[in-house]
């Protein structure tokens, strides 16, 4: 049943950045941070641990990088600056670099 | 506020942007939503299937198998914008592969490729956030006003 | 000598010697594949980035350019060229290739007519027995520097239009009588500017641009649209030409006293090809009026052409900063002599 709500959840969130670009005119860059701000909100209000159970991948898929920073507060993140690069954040940077060395850009 | 905007304009440029968006095709919004709510779906779909594989298969625990799931991802991501496709998803996807993790690995994984040319210091070090960095610091910047709030008045909503 | 406000007249009527077009992959799709001299089938040339192939692109087409005029680059006076790279490297460094006198001008779009223009006046004037003028553009360049990165999935609305990858180049002299396309006139446009701010619809933003130079010409020269075969614009492409259409209606131009096109609509089949509204890119006007115009003006296809390039005056910065998108044409009739 999770698979089913992993589904719904995250396209759903998708349609929301789908209507930010399309409606509100906003490129994918303001588009994304718009939602990274409204997750935030969200993770603020309380309701996101609960999302999380229910959709599991449907609610940390669209956030995947910066989960961990809406969970530890203000001084968490001050300090804790460096190890705000999460799982996310630090397995990108490998694979981009890894990816730069070995593979040129098609077009 | 739009009418301030419009006050700089003259009358022949008011006039003349009233033609151009009467014949700016629209964009199929409905279409776009369906084919971003498509992949988007998919896409956390197989993250689901990660992590229960990552539980089931390799031991780990409920709480900790998003870690190792986010790094599947953007592994996939980063072969597909390596090999040349994933942008050829996404002008059909369209948030649908923005929005997810794997739209984060892209941006800088192609970032990172554009700007080897460059040098991998000044080129691939220095451009990677090119595309990501501005997620990154709203996203950090949103969780420390909001951790801010939270720790001024106190957990979620009535206590 | 000066027509009017801004135009000018070439009483001696300088010949376009000999041209060169040298066009990518997705060109070489496109409608118009056989009137270009090479077809790539490959973007990077074996270059290790996109910029040195967008140079490579050039050297090639200056290279056979002047070959067809049975010259070689000694004799040619002067270079007149730009593209869209910051700092015009693409020019800047052919130029530095070829060791002919540079003049580099930034036009964005509009390049191809402004450097026609310039190479013409220099030869009708006297002042060159033998001047080149080309300029080229680079999909994967222009995607870099103006947008995203190649690999980058972003969708694009469809407004946007895609740079034609090539360059064009050609060869002007004195006319020694021996027949041909000759350049008879020219239009510096002025810089317009509309408001349009978004630059995933240039074809919006060059529109009034490429109407007033058009306008201009008739005005200065005592010409009517009647008097040309064809007028096309460069890279209006759909949107743009559309609106072209609606603004020479309400100016009362009588453009349909001849055949209008835009060469963003000629070098792609929209319905095939991904190319959303249509190309852009300077080589775009370039190759098509460098490879496919002259062949039908040869062909007595056509005997009076005006070429019309726009171009779009922005820079990633100026966008960023909140400005509109000013753009720039400018016009040049290309006539049949026996």
């Amino acid at each position: 049943m999770q698979f089913l709500w992993a589904f719904l959840v995250g396209g759903l969130i998708c349609v929301l950045g789908q209507l930010l670009i399309d409606i509100g005119k906003m490129t994918p860059a303001h588009a994304m941070s718009t939602l990274v701000v409204l997750g935030a909100i969200v993770d603020g209000l309380g309701w996101y641990e609960p999302l999380i159970e229910f959709a599991g991948a449907g609610a940390t898929v669209p956030h995947g990088a910066l989960a961990e920073l809406e969970r530890d507060g203000p001084i968490g993140v001050i300090t804790g600056i460096f190890e705000v690069t999460s799982a996310g954040i630090s397995s990108a940077i490998i694979f981009s670099f890894l990816a730069a060395l070995f593979f040129k850009p098609k077009g | 506020m739009a009418n301030e905007k419009k006050k700089k304009l003259t009358k022949t440029q008011q006039e003349y942007q009233q033609l151009a968006k009467a014949k700016e095709p629209p964009r199929p919004v409905f279409k776009n939503c369906v084919r971003a709510f498509l992949f988007g779906g998919a896409v956390c779909l197989l993250g689901q299937c990660i992590m229960q594989a990552m539980i089931v298969w390799f031991g780990f625990d409920k709480e900790k198998a998003g870690d190792p799931t986010v790094a599947v991802l953007i592994f996939l991501s980063v072969l597909l914008t390596s090999l040349g496709v994933y942008d050829k998803f996404a002008q059909w996807a369209g948030a649908g592969s923005a929005v997810p993790v794997t739209g984060f690995a892209n941006s800088m994984c192609s970032a990172a490729l554009e700007h080897r040319s460059e040098g991998i210091v000044l080129g691939v070090g220095g451009n990677m956030f090119k595309l990501a960095g501005s997620v990154i610091v709203f996203g950090t910047f949103a969780a420390f006003v909001i951790g801010l709030i939270r720790a001024l008045f106190g957990e979620g909503g009535g206590s | 000598m000066l027509k009017g406000h801004q135009s000018w007249w070439f009483e001696h009527r300088p010949m376009i010697r000999a041209a060169a077009t040298v066009v990518g992959p997705e060109e070489g799709r496109g409608p118009l594949a056989d009137d270009f001299d090479i077809v790539h089938d490959d973007l990077r040339l074996g270059q290790d980035s996109w910029e040195k192939a967008e140079r490579a692109y050039l050297e090639e087409a200056g290279k056979l350019a002047i070959e067809n005029a049975g010259l070689t680059k000694e004799r040619i006076r002067f270079y007149v060229g730009g593209d869209l790279m910051n700092q015009i490297v693409s020019n800047t460094f052919a130029a530095r290739t070829w060791t002919i006198p540079y003049i580099g001008v930034f036009g964005a779009c509009s390049t191809s007519m402004e450097s026609l223009a310039l190479a013409a006046q220099l030869a009708d004037s006297g002042a060159a027995d033998f001047v080149m003028a080309g300029t080229c553009s680079h999909n994967c360049t222009a995607e870099k520097q103006f947008r995203y990165p190649t690999e980058y999935g972003s969708q694009k609305p469809p407004t946007a239009q895609y740079t034609v990858t090539g360059a064009g180049c050609a060869v002007l002299s004195a006319n020694d009588g021996s027949g041909g396309p000759v350049v008879t006139s020219a239009t510096i446009g002025r810089v317009v500017d509309m408001g349009i701010k978004d630059p995933f619809n240039m074809g919006a933003a060059m529109a009034p641009a490429a109407v007033d130079t058009i306008q201009a010409h008739f005005r200065d020269t005592g010409r009517e649209p009647g008097d040309y075969d064809l007028i096309v614009t460069g890279d209006l492409a759909s949107v743009g030409y559309e609106i072209a259409l609606e603004l020479f209606r309400k100016h009362g131009v009588p453009i349909e006293d001849t055949r209008f096109y835009d060469c963003g609509l000629m070098i792609y089949d929209r319905s095939k090809q991904p190319v959303g509204a249509g190309a852009s890119g300077c080589a775009c006007s370039a190759v098509v009026t460098y490879g496919h115009l002259l062949k039908r003006v040869k062909r007595g296809e056509l005997n009076r052409v005006l070429v019309v390039a726009t171009g779009s005056l922005l820079s990633p910065l100026t966008y960023q900063q909140g400005e509109s998108i000013p753009c720039i044409a400018h016009a040049v009739s290309i006539e049949r002599e026996e």
